[in-house]
């Protein structure tokens, strides 16, 4: 019997990984983003999740605009990343999964989703710089890896009531599989930032701190808005607030918030980090 | 309906736009390989032209003029690609649009982000 043992939020912007890779965590820019992460860590190292399904959107790597899912799922044996046009360093291969992989394709058409399926698909920072955070010097080819993305690049998007209820989907094909398996839910990106424009630069503290506040207790106040809501109040980017109502909506069981920091400005963003147990 | 409006200061990308910018997404998408990076800097305005880009297109990304590249159906996150060949950063594209120098736009950023076109309430 698999069992989903929680789930995190993150950031994915691109510059912490350039961060890491530059050993900048302790630079006084960084160093209060990443002394959120120890404890998220720590929780990952004693739980020993053998499966992390993680929600991110593709940023013009694998999916240009010729054919852009709005939901994709990975089911393929290995990831690997690419250069998304700044020249970014190649890392070690993402471990895949296959069996529960299916196990969702199947259940989720069963259950009127229709993702599209991807044997073969390179991540891009969306996932990969999340997978860095949770384990430091790219130590993590021991969790195997479902990728699942949402399209949060052109209009229209899925509603995030939409997203949240992918999440639920997810969340009961987990729990209807065979496997004997740990999984962690990631819900990558976020929160208020604004990239385009002249509005470009927009946070908006307020909102983000109401966000974490809501996502636990009440998602219900965060599936209520349209991607129009979230446009203006938490900026054009403030959109992936998806991939957290997703990873909220597959978490099914007895909710415990851990731990949870938020710092801005990380970047262009406000940066959240929150730590749920599922029991 | 799904689409939003676009808020002040804010171009939002939609079907239309991706239509009018399909061409100039994608030779920013072509960015993704170091060989094509390499063949624009070498005749920018050739690749310009490979790809099809419309006149206005064009010199709009020859001058660099980030805003009006959304105007005509830039996304901001190919355009991100563009302003990596041109070895920006965010912050460097968030000065260029907002008319200030990557320093004002990072203090402005610590001092609570942009607040031009003011702030909407979440409730």
């Amino acid at each position: 019997m698999s069992k989903i043992i929680g789930g995190i939020t993150t950031s994915h912007i691109p510059a912490i990984g350039v961060a890491m890779d530059k050993g900048l965590e302790n630079e006084p820019y960084w160093k209060e983003f990443f002394a959120a992460y120890p404890p998220v860590r720590q929780w990952l190292n004693e739980q020993k999740p053998d499966i992390a399904i993680v929600f991110y959107n593709d940023h013009g790597l694998e999916f240009f605009l010729d054919r852009k899912p709005t939901f994709a799922i990975g089911t393929a044996r290995e990831y690997h990343n690419a250069d998304e046009g700044w020249g970014i360093k190649p890392i070690p291969p993402i471990t895949g999964e296959t069996d529960l992989s299916w196990h969702i394709v199947n259940s989720l058409i069963e259950d009127d989703f229709d993702p599209t399926v991807c044997q073969e698909m390179r991540v891009d920072h969306g996932l990969t710089v999340p997978l860095s955070l949770m384990y430091p010097g790219h130590d993590y080819q021991h969790i195997q890896v479902i990728p699942v993305a949402i399209n949060c690049e052109r209009h229209p998007m899925p509603k995030p009531s939409r997203s949240f209820a992918l999440g639920q989907a997810i969340g009961r094909a987990v729990e209807s599989w065979s496997g004997d398996k740990k999984v962690v839910m990631f819900g990558t990106g976020g929160l208020s930032h604004q990239l385009d424009g002249e509005r470009a630069g927009y946070i908006n503290h307020e909102f983000d701190h109401y966000c974490m506040d809501q996502l636990v207790p009440n998602p219900e106040a965060l599936t209520r808005y349209s991607n129009g809501d979230l446009l203006k109040i938490a900026g054009s980017q403030g959109v992936e607030l998806a991939m957290w109502l997703a990873m909220r909506g597959a978490l099914p069981g007895k909710l415990t918030e851990l731990h949870r920091s938020y710092h801005a400005p990380i970047s262009n963003t406000g940066a959240g980090v929150m730590l749920i147990q599922n029991d | 309906m799904s689409i939003p409006h676009s808020p002040p200061g804010t171009q939002v990308f939609d079907g239309p736009m991706a239509t009018q910018g399909y061409a100039l997404n994608k030779l920013c998408y072509s960015f993704n390989e170091a060989a094509a990076r390499e063949a624009f800097q070498a005749d920018e305005s050739a690749y310009c032209d490979r790809f099809g880009l419309s006149a206005e297109q064009k010199e709009a990304l020859l001058k660099r003029d980030v805003l009006k590249l959304q105007a005509l159906g830039g996304s901001i996150y190919y355009l991100a690609k563009f302003a990596g060949v041109l070895g920006l950063g965010v912050q460097d594209v968030g000065g260029l649009q907002t008319g200030m120098s990557t320093d004002e736009f990072k203090a402005m950023l610590v001092d609570g982000g942009n607040r031009r076109f003011g702030e909407y309430d979440y409730e």
